[in-house]
């Protein structure tokens, strides 16, 4: 039994939110939160089991009913995607937890349960695919589910939020499409490992590798291509925007990293990765700049995403030069997406419990939370840790690996914008926690909504997700050896 | 000497273009939903030029079954893009992304 599931492992991952949803669907009132629940249960033991073997034993790969390339389907798994699959199996549970009580019975809410799960399984199956064609059906499976998602409460700023969002993704989806028949075109094949082997840096290997960039910088919202991004993840329903925002935008970047660091050699593509890596720093000015104008709670939190965006991209011209500072680079990279993940799910899940409770977001009325919602503000207080890059935090990890790359790699002026970004950060973190904190403050006054207190399974998800930021800041060890499980060899840590 | 495939590329890049500037420029979401489906035409032209890639009288069947699979997935995401286009139209009274390009909508007549 236990061999046969060490087997299936990848498969089961996938398998298991793709049954699930359509019985959340078909059995509906009643018994679709428990069907979301039991297949959110499943998932994440699957996903810490993936973890653990690929720590153990090694990659792995999996060819889908026995089919190996190149007519079949393959799935593998080394760390970088057992990472993503474990962190979405995290943050996967305990929005599903929170959205229990948040959604309840409400008959307008029902889609969320099967567009969820079908959400869940499709960023699994992206993170395990092996060939760039199926990255592609993953790709348009995440964005389909995300954009319903995003039109879920049928208001009008959600609905229109969504069209945009749908528009975005669509075409970032052709323009990749493109680079893949490109690729196939000249270099026979879709199977990543092989093209490993026979990328070359000709037209069309440029061309090709340029289309797909392109569409995945679209997907991904890097600065200047954030527009959809705002309205998406702020008029969505908080759960939705945690899952957005944590999850769904590190899709697209995965197979950025896969391309540029795994498959492509950066120093095939010169200059490349220094207009990521340009982009990636105007993303983290630009976003917390708009961070600090915005009057609305989720704004500022949306804002904050499209700047912590930018520091994900810091990682292609870090890894490029190869050695010690490529491997530090690596791990910063995908550590910030890690913890990125997880603090900023807990203050979408907390900005949630606000909305619900209060009615509204608006900053400026929201002097004295602590008082009246004392762990809901401490959630998005601890979280805040993690975005701005304090110890002890998953984000000071993050950013001490992209600084150490930076300077170990000569390139200093990566670190100034570290460094830059994190003091941005705070100014707009403390410009929402101080308030919630103040002791005269009283802004929520009694003509606000208040069905408190809040629910302890809303504020429990929400505190969670915020203290497993600040775990992986003292105890992000195990994480790192994940993480550099099957490295690619640019960034193993090998001196070429 | 330009070959089959080097034809059905450039005429399927030149559809992916047409595509993107209608995407970009017309207002109207009927508009953008059809310049959508139009570049994906172009993506679709390029992957059925590039099977004939192979030496021999055969194509190779590869990009014909991406092409489906890329036609699977254009049909839904179609039919989608429409019903929340129509929902958007009857909620608003117009089928457009912002306020503001209803007067551009006007102009041209759209």
């Amino acid at each position: 039994m236990g061999d046969w599931v060490t087997q299936q492992l990848p498969a089961l991952l996938i398998l298991v939110p793709f049954t699930a949803a359509p019985f959340a669907y078909l059995l509906g009132a009643g018994y679709d939160r428990q069907t979301a629940l039991l297949s959110a249960a499943l998932t994440q033991p699957l996903a810490a089991f993936l973890a653990l073997t690929v720590v153990q034993e090694g990659p792995v790969r999996y060819a889908i009913g026995g089919w190996g390339g190149p007519l079949g389907i393959e799935l593998a798994a080394d760390g970088f995607s057992a990472t993503m699959v474990l962190v979405t199996s995290v943050v996967g549970l305990l929005v599903t937890v929170y959205g229990l009580r948040y959604f309840g019975d409400l008959e307008r809410y029902r889609f969320f349960w099967p567009l969820w799960l079908f959400l869940w399984g499709s960023l699994n199956a992206l993170f395990l695919s092996a060939d760039i064609f199926n990255l592609y059906v993953c790709l348009e499976l995440v964005s389909m589910s995300a954009v319903a998602l995003v039109g879920l409460t049928l208001r009008r700023e959600a609905l229109v939020a969504a069209m945009r969002y749908m528009l975005a993704a669509i075409l970032g989806s052709l323009f990749y499409l493109l680079g893949v028949a490109l690729f196939y075109g000249a270099f026979g094949s879709v199977d990543m490992a092989t093209l490993r082997e026979t990328v070359r840096p000709d037209v069309a290997g440029q061309a090709g590798l340029a289309l797909m960039t392109a569409g995945l910088v679209l997907k991904t919202a890097l600065f200047p291509l954030h527009f959809w991004l705002p309205p998406a993840h702020s008029n969505a329903a908080s759960p939705v925007s945690a899952v957005l925002s944590a999850l769904v935008v590190k899709g697209s970047f995965f197979i950025l990293v896969r391309l540029w660091i795994d498959v492509a050699q950066p120093e095939a593509f010169p200059g490349a990765s220094v207009v990521l890596g340009v982009l990636g720093s105007s993303a983290i000015v630009w976003g917390s700049v708009q961070a600090l104008r915005q009057e609305r709670l989720k704004m500022l939190v949306a804002y904050s995403t499209v700047a912590q965006i930018g520091y994900l991209f810091l990682l292609f011209p870090l890894a490029s030069g190869g050695g010690q500072a490529a491997s530090d680079a690596w791990v910063g990279g995908i550590f910030h997406a890690v913890s990125h993940a997880l603090a900023k799910s807990a203050m979408f899940l907390a900005a949630g419990i606000v909305l619900a409770r209060f009615g509204h977001d608006r900053l400026e009325g929201l002097g004295g939370l602590s008082r009246r919602a004392p762990v809901t503000a401490m959630a998005f207080g601890l979280a805040g840790v993690t975005m701005m890059g304090l110890p002890p935090s998953g984000g000071f990890i993050a950013k001490w690996q992209l600084i150490k790359a930076s300077i170990g790699s000569g390139q200093w002026w990566w670190a100034v914008v570290v460094v830059a970004g994190g003091l941005l950060a705070a100014a707009y973190m403390f410009r929402v926690v101080g308030p919630f904190f103040a002791r005269e403050a009283e802004d929520l006054d009694d003509s606000d909504l208040d069905p408190g207190p809040s629910p302890v399974t809303m504020d429990g998800a929400a505190l969670a997700l915020a203290l497993g930021a600040l775990v992986l800041g003292v105890a992000g060890q195990p994480l790192i050896d994940l993480i550099m499980v099957g490295a690619p060899a640019l960034v193993a840590g090998v001196t070429p | 000497m330009v070959s089959q495939t080097d034809l059905y590329t450039l005429a399927g890049a030149l559809l992916f273009v047409i595509g993107l500037y209608g995407i970009i420029t017309r207002p109207h979401l009927l508009h953008k939903i059809l310049a959508l489906n139009i570049s994906s035409a172009g993506v679709f032209f390029v992957l059925v030029g590039i099977a004939r890639r192979v030496p021999g009288p055969t194509p190779d069947p590869l990009p014909h079954a991406m092409v489906l699979t890329g036609i699977v997935v254009t049909v839904s995401s179609t039919a989608f893009a429409l019903a929340l286009a129509k929902r958007i139209y009857t909620d608003t009274g117009v089928a457009v992304l912002d306020a503001s390009d209803i007067e551009a909508e006007e102009r041209t007549g759209g």
